[in-house]
């Protein structure tokens, strides 16, 4: 028998019981939509409408109609790209990391975390795929396949085909890592159902029937998916960082970028989290499931990650300082004070300071602080990769190259569609799917609900 | 070989109950066809005394396969079908084939583990599973006990021992197919 101690805050508030559990939950999925899901979902759907007239426009006539120009060639769409995979990292972390340190607290956020992942996931990649500028042939380009354009491979020593296959890899395991765990959960509705929806989550739930062999093989997938995919979570942002890092870009070509992009990958991760989390837990009711005691454990998170993205900002200058080479000493200077100082420090208040506001116990376990400060290092985290990416190329070795990065109404529309595209299919989920993982929390709630600390 | 249709089933209601009930049941000769939970209980495995699951063998061999297939891959492509200098290394530039070559032992070890789970378990869309009780994907523990299979003994004695392990419900439940 477990025992709880009694100084853990309880996981599960308010008394529920198995069957509470599995109501509430189930309730969202079975009952009409509210008049606040269908105007955030009719929302997201007219931003997403609205940003594919400027990905129609990119796709048709090139992507000569973004801002780019010939010294910085890439802006927006890698800082999207780089920003999207970023937010993509909490969630398999949540399940994957926070499972084998056995951290029961995630049980309750996991399932909406790893949606969230694979949808941010699914954001980012479209800009790699825009940006090939005739992505109906980009297949040869990425993928090892044989062709007749002169019988060439892919490139296996850069940096971008390791993308490729990091971030498919990334995408189709965090899948099926959060299909697994849906299973037993659309059982439980297909149980409570009649009629179509029976069949449909008949189908969806592959026929789960519970049996203790089942479940014995579920946990041991479990276990394996997140030793699979810990590493793999590490790899994908240090492969991404790789992109700068393996170039001879002064302020690019730095060997600290693997750790630091990982720290402000799950950063930017949990700030969203966060930031879906509190809206959701709102909207369907779920004070009891998503507490106070799980935000205030994010911002913890917050804070430990901000301070490491911190560190690696100074880190960064001190080293470009001691490193005697000048083109290096020039990048960071001129990040810091030269045209474009207001993302510099835009970056250094949002990443660096504002996350040191949830050593205040207050702060980190208020819901608008902490959902202003969500956002807040989201806004800096973008801002963290455009000074990466933008300054480190406005300044060319050639001074007559020298140029200043504007982005075009296509620009913004392709980032507006990918808004769209995420907080579209994060509402379908949300309707559709179960949002909590009904399983899981069931099996902490007899050792560390509310009901059982009594 | 012809399903066995059927079964009486002792409905649990606490996982410690249950944990205690099967090791009960089982020393009292009655053979537990299966228990059916709406979470994973631990340790019921153990008393019902199934072995450990292989599929980390699975995910093994799986990711093995992943490692050679990526490296004969590149090494093939890059070396001896089209060489080229890039970058001025080595055509067989080792140290380049190891992110891709991790990729893929994780993706195939993910992918072969959970197909061979999916197999094992007889999991797929259009599968139509016995459902003994709807409630226990929802609050309930349900021990299935197979009457064919215990023929020995009296079905009267079989509800009587799970009554007195701590089954709320003793229910009788046929499958016709």
């Amino acid at each position: 028998m477990q025992v709880t101690s009694s100084v853990r805050e309880p996981l599960v508030t308010g008394g529920k019981s198995y069957h509470d559990v599995t109501h509430d939950v189930s309730r969202q999925v079975e009952g009409k939509p509210s008049l606040s899901w269908f105007l955030a979902f009719l929302t997201a759907a007219g931003v997403l409408g609205l940003g594919s007239i400027a990905l129609i426009a990119t796709l048709w006539e090139g992507i000569g109609m973004w801002g780019l120009n010939k010294t910085i060639g890439w802006a927006w769409d890698i800082t999207n790209f780089v920003w999207w995979v970023g937010i993509g990292h909490a969630g398999t972390l949540i399940s994957a990391v926070l499972l084998l340190f056995r951290q029961k607290w995630r049980t309750s956020i996991n399932r909406a975390a790893e949606a969230m992942t694979i949808f941010a996931v699914i954001c980012a990649a479209m800009f790699p795929v825009i940006h090939m500028g005739r992505p109906w042939l980009g297949a040869y380009w990425a993928l090892p396949l044989p062709n007749t354009f002169g019988s060439l491979w892919v490139n296996f020593n850069s940096p971008l085909l390791w993308d490729v296959f990091a971030i498919s890899t990334y995408f189709s395991v965090s899948l099926v890592f959060w299909y697994i765990g849906l299973i037993p959960d659309f059982a439980t509705i297909r149980d409570r159902a009649t009629g179509l929806r029976k069949t449909i989550y008949g189908a969806l739930s592959f026929g789960w029937d519970g049996a203790a062999k089942t479940w014995m093989r579920y946990e041991s997938v479990s276990l394996i998916l997140a030793g699979l995919a810990t590493p793999l979570v590490l790899s994908v942002h240090t492969i991404v960082s790789f992109d700068f890092a393996t170039s001879v870009i002064p302020g690019w070509h730095t060997t600290i970028f693997p750790p630091y992009f990982v720290a402000g990958a799950i950063f930017s991760g949990f700030a969203m989290v966060l930031t879906l989390m509190i809206i959701t837990r709102k909207v369907f009711k779920l004070e009891d499931y998503i507490t106070m005691g799980h935000i205030e454990l994010m911002n913890i998170v917050i804070i430990i990650t901000g301070s490491i993205v911190g560190i690696a900002y100074i880190t960064e200058f001190f080293i470009a300082w001691y490193s005697g080479v000048a083109a290096e000493q020039y990048a960071f200077i001129n990040r810091a004070t030269g045209p474009y100082w207001w993302a510099y420090w835009s970056m250094m208040t949002c990443n660096v300071i504002s996350p040191q506001l949830f050593w205040f116990k207050k702060i980190r376990t208020s819901i608008v602080a902490t959902f202003i400060l969500s956002l807040v290092v989201n806004i800096g985290m973008w801002f963290e990769r455009f000074v990466i990416i933008v300054t480190s190329l406005h300044r060319d070795y050639l001074p007559s190259s020298w140029a200043m990065f504007y982005p075009t109404w296509a620009d913004i529309g392709v980032y507006l569609f990918t808004f769209g595209l995420f907080f579209t299919l994060f509402f379908l989920f949300a309707k559709f799917f179960p949002v909590i993982n009904m399983a899981e929390v069931k099996s902490v709630l007899k050792s560390s609900s509310e009901k059982a600390a009594k | 070989m012809e399903r066995d249709t059927h079964f009486v089933l002792g409905v649990y209601e606490d996982e410690d109950v249950l944990l205690d009930a099967v090791k009960q049941v089982r020393s009292s000769g009655v053979k537990i066809h299966e228990v059916y939970s709406p979470y994973p209980v631990h340790g019921l495995e153990h008393v019902l005394g199934y072995k450990r699951s292989r599929l980390p063998i699975a995910a093994f061999l799986f990711g093995m396969l992943g490692t050679s297939l990526a490296l004969t891959m590149q090494f093939y492509m890059m070396k001896f079908d089209w060489p080229m200098i890039i970058g001025g290394k080595d055509y067989a530039a080792f140290p380049d084939f190891i992110p891709v070559s991790f990729e893929m032992t994780v993706l195939l070890a993910a992918f072969g583990m959970v197909g061979v789970f999916m197999v094992s378990s007889n999991l797929k869309p259009w599968a139509q599973p016995r459902i003994f009780d709807v409630r226990i994907t929802d609050d309930k523990h349900v021990m299935a006990i197979d009457i064919a299979n215990n023929s020995a003994m009296d079905q009267e004695k079989i509800k009587e021992i799970l009554k007195s392990s701590g089954a709320t419900e003793v229910n009788n439940k046929s499958f016709d197919e």
